[in-house]
């Protein structure tokens, strides 16, 4: 990549965030410049973002209509998923998943609500109730 | 004889931030360049012989699996430490409290210190960025009140990030937990990178990328290729995947060329450092190596955005080039040594 050609198109994921990309200068030497941002960079930072803002509504609708647990909210709307929050808790899947069920998260004692809380990093007053 | 600087010498350097295009390689030459031996970004990624490519459909993020661009976290670091004498100390701890305190003690007593960390848990980066990735890297200049002092490689300015913020994202669990791995440099034993140690770092890296194994260098963006080109154009889940594919090569990678501009510009820095300026071409042939890398990236971000039909294997076909490409130009370039 030539110097000229470092993309400055901005990029509304890096909310003004400058990434240093390598190209070469006028003299030939390979340099960083910084770079305002790559719309190819925007577009598929913004398909991921987007993947996983929707995972948390629809979560959030299925919370509405008593179907799950706040608990599945939270775990998309701080990115993560299953996998991840089971190791986060430090907890075993299945126990996880029938976490996610509102009966059963109802009734967990404070102690596990605290180990989720922790995990997913908010106040177990979030945790209870949808923002 | 070990000209290692004692701790007060260090601490008498003022410390020099260095924006970088990778978090690794920047943090540990902006780290060996202050304790004494000035090292550029890009010797510190292609002398640790970092460049790479594998594919790892067992490994899942997010339920997408890893492409790497590079070496695994922690390849960088500890690759330099033969080749430069690096006197390094990693430590990691069970309990958080135990890492926070250790963290203080060091900045206390002046000293400047590496972590891997997530991303996530990061609050000056910003939202749109920040995933659930471990292995990223920073260093820790010091602390006021509250909030630690942070020389992160991929911003252009030290930022700040409070105490919390920062045990949670040391602490992260998951896939490359960093248990809150702090590493420092202790002391460097030469005055200066030794070149047949940089050649012998190219003819790793050209032996790994021409690599036997299907999942691993040349062989394993072939076989990403077929992945590509074996997608339902219609399935929204392929979509998922290909804006994935650039997604590692965008944002976790170094941005368009997925480390080949990085590793082009070490190229460089060898040719004269070694006095063959054969490599200085072989530097350029890279350069245009990783554009192509942008054509690619682009023609896939204008297939996700609709402006182009959807056609995996039109983009497999660009893969299966860059393969080619690649693999004729670590054999030119292991030929040439």
């Amino acid at each position: 990549m030539e110097f000229d050609q470092v993309p400055q198109e901005g990029n509304r994921t890096h909310a003004g965030l400058r990434k240093a990309l390598y190209a070469r200068d006028a003299q030939g030497r390979i340099v960083t410049a910084p770079s305002q941002g790559w719309e190819v960079e925007e577009i598929v930072t913004l398909q991921a973002v987007d993947a996983l803002r929707q995972q948390a509504e629809e979560a959030r609708a299925r919370v509405v209509a008593g179907t799950a647990s706040p608990l599945e909210y939270w775990m998309y709307a701080q990115r993560m998923d299953l996998a991840l929050l089971a190791q986060a808790s430090g907890l075993w899947r299945w126990r996880v998943r029938r976490h996610l069920r509102p009966a059963v998260f109802s009734r967990l004692t404070p102690a596990l609500l605290a180990r989720y809380a922790d995990a997913l990093g908010l106040t177990v007053d979030q945790l209870t109730r949808l923002p | 004889m070990n000209a290692a600087l004692p701790t007060s010498a260090k601490a008498s350097v003022a410390f020099q931030h260095r924006h970088a295009a990778h978090c690794e390689s920047g943090a540990i030459s902006t780290l060996v360049s202050h304790a004494g031996l000035p090292l550029s970004e890009a010797m510190a990624f292609g002398l640790s012989g970092a460049l790479a490519f594998a594919y790892l459909p067992f490994v899942k993020l997010q339920g997408l699996p890893l492409i790497a661009y590079r070496m695994p976290p922690r390849a960088i670091i500890r690759g330099l430490a033969k080749p430069l004498g690096l006197k390094l100390s990693f430590e990691t701890f069970r309990r958080p409290e135990a890492g926070q305190a250790r963290l203080d003690q060091l900045l206390d007593a002046g000293e400047v210190v590496g972590l891997q960390t997530s991303v996530f848990w990061l609050s000056y980066f910003p939202e749109d960025m920040r995933f659930h990735f471990n292995g990223h890297n920073l260093l820790v200049i010091g602390r006021e009140g509250d909030d630690y002092l942070i020389s992160d490689p991929v911003f252009e300015t030290p930022q700040r990030c409070s105490r919390a913020d920062l045990a949670r994202a040391r602490f992260a669990k998951g896939l490359l937990a960093p248990k809150g791995l702090l590493y420092r440099v202790l002391g460097v034993e030469r005055d200066g990178v030794d070149p047949q140690a940089v050649l012998a770092a190219i003819r790793r890296t050209a032996r790994a990328m021409l690599a036997p194994v299907p999942i691993v260098g040349v062989r394993a963006i072939g076989l990403l290729a077929k992945r590509i080109a074996a997608l339902d154009p219609q399935a929204p889940a392929s979509a998922a995947f290909v804006g994935h594919v650039v997604r590692m090569q965008e944002e976790i990678g170094t941005g368009g060329a997925g480390f080949r501009f990085l590793y082009a510009a070490f190229l460089q820095e060898a040719a004269e450092l070694c006095d063959k300026p054969l490599l200085a071409e072989f530097s350029a042939r890279l350069l245009t190596i990783g554009d192509h890398w942008r054509v690619f990236a682009l023609r896939a971000a204008r297939m996700l955005k609709g402006r182009e039909v959807f056609d995996p294997a039109a983009l497999a076909v660009l893969l299966r080039e860059q393969a080619e490409r690649e693999a004729a130009f670590f054999r030119d370039l292991r030929g040439a040594l």
